[in-house]
């Protein structure tokens, strides 16, 4: 009888079981078969009214009912929490084509990249980063460095002055004249810094601007060691396969003195409009260091030699970045500073 | 320095293409700038005759011309020019050509009448409006008769040329001739210099019976040759002349002034011509002017001397200003018959300054003041009248005074071989230097086998130590052949802990979102006021004020960088940037000398700038915090910022770390906002980066981690509205024993359940032990302890949560 009941039984919740859409319903069915008061239990609890041979039996039938439909449940259940798992998956799914979230970062100013990539080359190579003062003295600024006496630059349609002795300096050499002053050969030091000049702004004119120069002294330190250095600088700078030139010119404060162009990083040498269709790119000055330079600062000239450079910041930045208007830099829009990455 | 490489021909053979010759002109050191075509650019025009004039049948302004412009048949040409007449030969562009400015001329009718072409001014074939001939600057160009119809004008005129600017630095002023580039031309080419004609062939009489000189200061005047030229006949100076100072970028004005112009552009050396009826009493006297002397020069304009001014006199008044410029009587007119020359030579230091007091720069005194050898007066003058005498404008008259007190030697200079090679890292021998010196036209003798001790001539000024041959040497062997190697020392550079800190101090904050920008380092007086500095904060006013600024508002250093940002903040406003998130480390300037020479102090100053929806005053402080615990700095603390009328006078705050004041941060005053047409609320800060840097220390030493875990405790406190939170925090800690591990502020709440007055402050207490797991027992000691001295120290009583 309990046989036939069991039967019943396992065929009803096959049936209901079928039919359950959700894991709260499967949940319901096996309280209702075999929670505490639950049909099964219920048939289990009647089976201490048989034999022993009946209970034997009934109890073996019933075991495995309980069995089935414990079988039956749990399927169920994972099939249908599998289901509810991909429906909430699918509902899930992104436009991931939506921008991201994650705070923006901040950019730093494309003159102090481009300082910094500077400073990089020359320090890989040996030469450490000494800083001065802005408004200097008229000393250090031109007599030093063996500026004539009545050189233009030193006019004041040229120069801000503060004092009669003291101004803001032109370029920043007088750092390498303060070093000069202050420390023995051997020295290998770039200078980078703000400088002034009276220019009246406009797209090619700043009377603020940066500049890197640089200083080398030694003993044997020979032009062909300027020529070395700034040539792989450029080579760094601009890329391996830049050529330089050396072209002579003139300046107080070195003797021999050149003007070094460099093949067009933007077209290669074969001339475009950055290069005005020569090729070429002037980026410094340079020459070996003048003796009456090295005199000011107290060093033997026969024994010690040495090369000094500068590099305009904003020059270089304007021709890397292809900007035709100085006044850009010193504006800080944020649209443009935002496109230096 | 224009120059003609048509005119250079005639120093020296330099037979390559011109870009070949530019190429290797600028290798050896003479730099170019530009290099311009004439004769090109234009097409079909040719040498025509007007041969008959006709008005206009209905213009006024018109003529009909016709033309024999060698085609067999006359040309009609309708003009509108008013300078041509019957007879006359011009340059005529036929129709299919055209003209130098890129004009196609075609077959076209005026008012009826056909026209088969266009008469040309000089302009159009590529002449600018300063070097054309007065005649003919605004009309038609009036060529030679001697000129054969319908040849192309580029033959007719030998147009064709190609003129060099070369960029002529300081230290070379000899190169400002056709001299001077062609004795650097034939060193680069190895071709000899060919020196042109200084005799004249027929001198007539004696130049002591036309005219005495004296020089009173000779200081000042080392040199003044002077030579006559009698029986002038005023008129044009002949088209080869007149081409080459055209190409030189010269005005053709009459023989006489052009071939003064010619001698100064081929020797370098400033000539001027006087009328000799001009000068009284046949004699001229050398000497400074009186201080508050007047002098009319002969641009018309009177001009106040002074005792420092070198002037040229006759022996009763002055006839010029030595140097610059002469008087307005004194020039040379159509009716001239006799002039008296001079070639003389001034003190440069004295020109400049003379120039300078009397804002008065001229050709000649541009010359004079880079420094000229005065031994090139006499050739120049000798030049000159060999010059008149062939081109028959006048006759030349014997002899030269030539006042010349010392003559000026060159300097010879040692140069030792072995020292060139060094520097130069070469391996050329002395004999190679030598002809290298010598194509410069440089006497070298050895010493001994090493020292050469060199002669340069005396044109070369710049030529005073052994490094300048060094140069001499390097340049003709070429820049570009000597070897490139790296400076033997091996050696380490580091940052130095500032420019370390600098660049950490930057990328934190690019980190956070804030862009760099860089401000001028000078600004405005009032800029201080415009951020609402007040008249007694001195420190903030105690500008380093340039003598020369360029203007008002770039005359101070600033003090600050506050004023710069907001200025850098409201152009973005502006612009639309509605959220601009910025920051600057930049030099502030106190006017306190740190030493005899006057030099102010200098700091580096760290300024943000917050504007925008994500903006606020804990955003800000947010920012800071990270910055100082990044930087290691210790013991900072916030203390409410209410002196500054800059600042909200409720949310500003200064930084202190121990006894230091870093600076101060908070939101602008909405006055302050407004006067930068800001209309949303602005933050700033302001910390001195020198100080911050200073106080860094970025030592780490590991913490062993935590091996017990922490327990927990919020506490909600009614505390009356003035406590601050940071006071609070401070009572919690110092009363936590060893078991406190953080007190971290989570809310603050005023409003319904709490009284007026009083807030409710939240406090998370984290407990914890190095050596056990905390029960309730070991905390509940501590904690009663700190919520007893939060009573007595704020009166804070518990509230339920």
């Amino acid at each position: 009888m309990i046989t036939d009941q069991l039967k019943a039984i396992l065929e009803e919740t096959r049936n209901q079981i079928k039919e359950a859409t959700s894991p709260e319903r499967a949940e319901e069915l096996r309280v209702k078969l075999l929670g505490k008061k639950g049909q099964l239990t219920e048939i289990l609890r009647s089976m201490k009214d048989l034999t022993p041979e009946e209970r034997k039996e009934a109890g073996k039938a019933a075991n495995e009912t309980k069995a089935n439909i414990e079988t039956l449940i749990k399927d169920k259940m994972n099939e249908l929490k599998d289901a509810q798992k991909k429906l909430r998956l699918h509902a899930e799914r992104l436009d991931v084509t939506e921008p991201g979230k994650w705070p923006k970062i901040g950019f730093k100013h494309p003159l102090t990249q481009i300082i910094d990539e500077m400073t990089d080359i020359f320090m890989s190579m040996g030469f450490e980063q000494v800083e001065g003062p802005e408004v200097e003295t008229v000393f250090m600024n031109f007599d030093a460095l063996n500026a004539d006496k009545f050189h233009p630059s030193r006019d004041m349609t040229d120069t801000f002055y503060i004092t009669d002795k003291t101004l803001l300096r032109t370029q920043t050499s007088p750092v390498q004249a303060r070093t000069l002053l202050t420390k023995e050969p051997p020295m290998k030091i770039i200078s980078p810094g703000r400088v002034y000049r009276c220019d009246t702004p406009d797209a090619t004119h700043s009377p603020v601007f940066h500049q890197v120069e640089g200083l080398v002294v030694g003993e044997g330190v020979t032009m062909a060691d300027l020529k070395g250095t700034l040539a792989e600088f450029a080579k760094q700078m601009f890329g391996q396969d830049t050529k330089t030139k050396f072209r002579p010119h003139h300046f107080p404060f070195t003797e021999p003195s050149a003007e070094v162009d460099v093949s067009c990083f933007k077209c290669g040498g074969k001339g475009c409009k950055v290069c005005k269709g020569s090729g070429w790119i002037e980026i410094l000055g340079c020459g070996m260091v003048h003796p009456n330079v090295l005199k000011v600062g107290g060093i033997d000239t026969e024994k010690y030699t040495g090369f000094a450079f500068g590099i305009g910041v904003e020059r270089i930045a304007m021709l890397k970045y292809e900007v035709d208007d100085i006044r850009l830099f010193y504006e800080n829009d944020e649209r443009f500073l935002k496109q230096f990455k | 320095m224009l120059v003609s490489v048509n005119w250079l021909k005639d120093y020296v053979n330099t037979a390559v293409p011109v870009q070949e010759f530019c190429d290797r002109m600028i290798l050896s050191g003479s730099n170019i700038e530009t290099v311009q075509p004439y004769g090109t650019g234009f097409e079909k025009i040719v040498v025509a005759k007007i041969t008959k004039i006709e008005k206009h049948p209905d213009a006024d302004k018109l003529l009909v011309c016709q033309v024999d412009a060698g085609q067999g048949a006359p040309v009609q040409i309708v003009t509108s020019a008013k300078n041509v007449f019957e007879g006359a030969t011009v340059p005529v562009v036929l129709s299919g050509g055209k003209i130098a400015d890129g004009t196609e001329i075609g077959d076209t009718q005026f008012r009826g009448v056909d026209s088969y072409g266009m008469f040309c001014s000089a302009q159009e074939m590529g002449y600018e409006d300063k070097v054309i001939e007065q005649s003919v600057a605004n009309g038609i160009w009036i060529l030679p008769d001697e000129l054969k119809a319908g040849t192309p004008i580029q033959e007719a005129l030998g147009l064709e040329d190609s003129v060099v600017d070369f960029e002529i630095t300081p230290n070379r002023p000899d190169c400002l001739s056709m001299l001077g580039m062609a004795r650097e031309a034939s060193a680069v080419f190895g071709t000899p210099l060919k020196y042109p004609e200084t005799k004249a062939k027929n001198e007539q009489g004696d130049v002591k019976d036309f005219i005495d000189v004296e020089v009173k200061r000779t200081d000042l005047c080392p040199r003044y040759t002077a030579r006559v030229i009698k029986d002038v006949k005023i008129g044009p100076s002949p088209w080869w002349m007149q081409k080459r100072l055209m190409h030189a970028g010269m005005r053709p004005i009459n023989n006489m002034v052009d071939i003064t112009n010619f001698v100064m552009l081929e020797y370098g050396q400033p000539l001027h011509a006087f009328d000799i009826r001009e000068i009284e009493g046949g004699k001229i006297v050398v000497d400074t002017a009186k201080n508050d002397d007047v002098f009319t020069t002969l641009d018309g304009t009177e001009r106040k001397l002074n005792d420092t001014i070198l002037m040229i006199n006759d022996a009763k008044k002055p006839i010029g200003i030595a140097g610059i410029m002469g008087g307005l009587d004194s020039e040379i007119k159509e009716d001239t018959e006799t002039v008296v020359l001079e070639a003389a030579n001034f003190n440069k230091d004295n020109i400049r300054f003379s120039s300078k007091a009397l804002v008065l720069r001229t050709e000649a005194s541009g010359r004079y003041e880079k420094g000229i050898d005065a031994n090139l007066c006499e050739e120049a003058a000798d030049r000159v009248c060999a010059l008149v005498e062939q081109l028959g404008c006048g006759t030349v008259v014997g002899g030269s005074i030539d006042i010349y007190a010392e003559k000026q030697e060159a300097k010879a200079v040692k140069a030792r071989v072995s020292r060139i090679n060094m520097i130069l890292d070469t391996d050329l021998s002395g004999e190679e230097m030598k002809k290298m010196l010598e194509s410069l036209e440089m006497h070298v003798e050895f010493e001994d086998e090493d020292t050469m001790v060199v002669t340069p001539p005396t044109v070369r000024q710049d030529l005073l130590i052994e490094e300048d041959y060094v140069e001499e040497i390097a340049r003709l062997y070429g820049y570009n052949v000597l070897p490139e190697t790296l400076p033997g020392n091996a050696n380490v550079a580091r940052k130095t802990p500032i420019q370390t800190l600098r660049e950490k101090a930057r990328d934190i904050l690019t980190a956070m979102g804030l862009d760099e920008v860089l401000t001028y380092s000078f600004v405005s007086p009032k800029s201080v006021d415009k951020v609402g500095i007040t008249e007694t904060d001195l420190a903030r006013r105690n500008f380093v004020k340039l003598i020369n600024p360029l203007g008002e508002e770039n005359s101070v250093m600033r003090t600050m960088v506050t004023p710069s940002m907001m200025e850098v903040l409201a152009t973005n406003n502006a612009k639309g940037n509605a959220d601009a998130r910025l920051f600057e480390i930049g030099r502030v300037f106190n006017n306190s000398p740190i030493n005899c020479d006057g030099q102010p102090v200098e700091a580096e100053v760290l300024c943000i700038g917050l504007l925008g929806s994500d903006a606020d005053f804990f955003v800000l402080k947010g920012m800071i915090e990270e910055l100082l615990y990044l930087f290691g700095v210790e013991d900072v603390e916030f203390r409410q910022e209410t002196q500054m009328p800059m600042y909200h006078p409720g949310r500003a705050a200064d930084v202190f770390a121990g006894d230091y004041m870093l600076g101060t941060f908070g939101e602008m005053h909405p006055d302050v906002s407004e006067r930068y047409g800001i209309e949303g609320r602005v933050y700033t800060c302001e910390l001195v980066f020198s100080t911050i840097a200073g106080l860094s220390n970025t030592d780490i030493l590991y913490k062993p981690l935590p091996k017990y875990p922490s327990t927990v405790r919020d506490i909600a406190l009614i505390v009356d509205d003035e406590v601050h939170a940071g006071d609070i925090r401070d009572t919690i800690l110092e009363n936590g024993g060893d078991i406190l591990e953080d007190a971290e502020l989570f809310d603050v709440y005023r409003g319904k359940q709490i009284e007026d007055g009083k807030k409710s402050v939240a406090f998370t207490l984290t407990y914890r032990s190095a050596d056990k797991t905390l029960t309730d027992e070991d905390v509940a000691g501590v904690h009663g302890q700190i919520l007893e001295a939060l009573k007595k120290e704020f009166d804070a009583n518990l509230r339920e949560m």
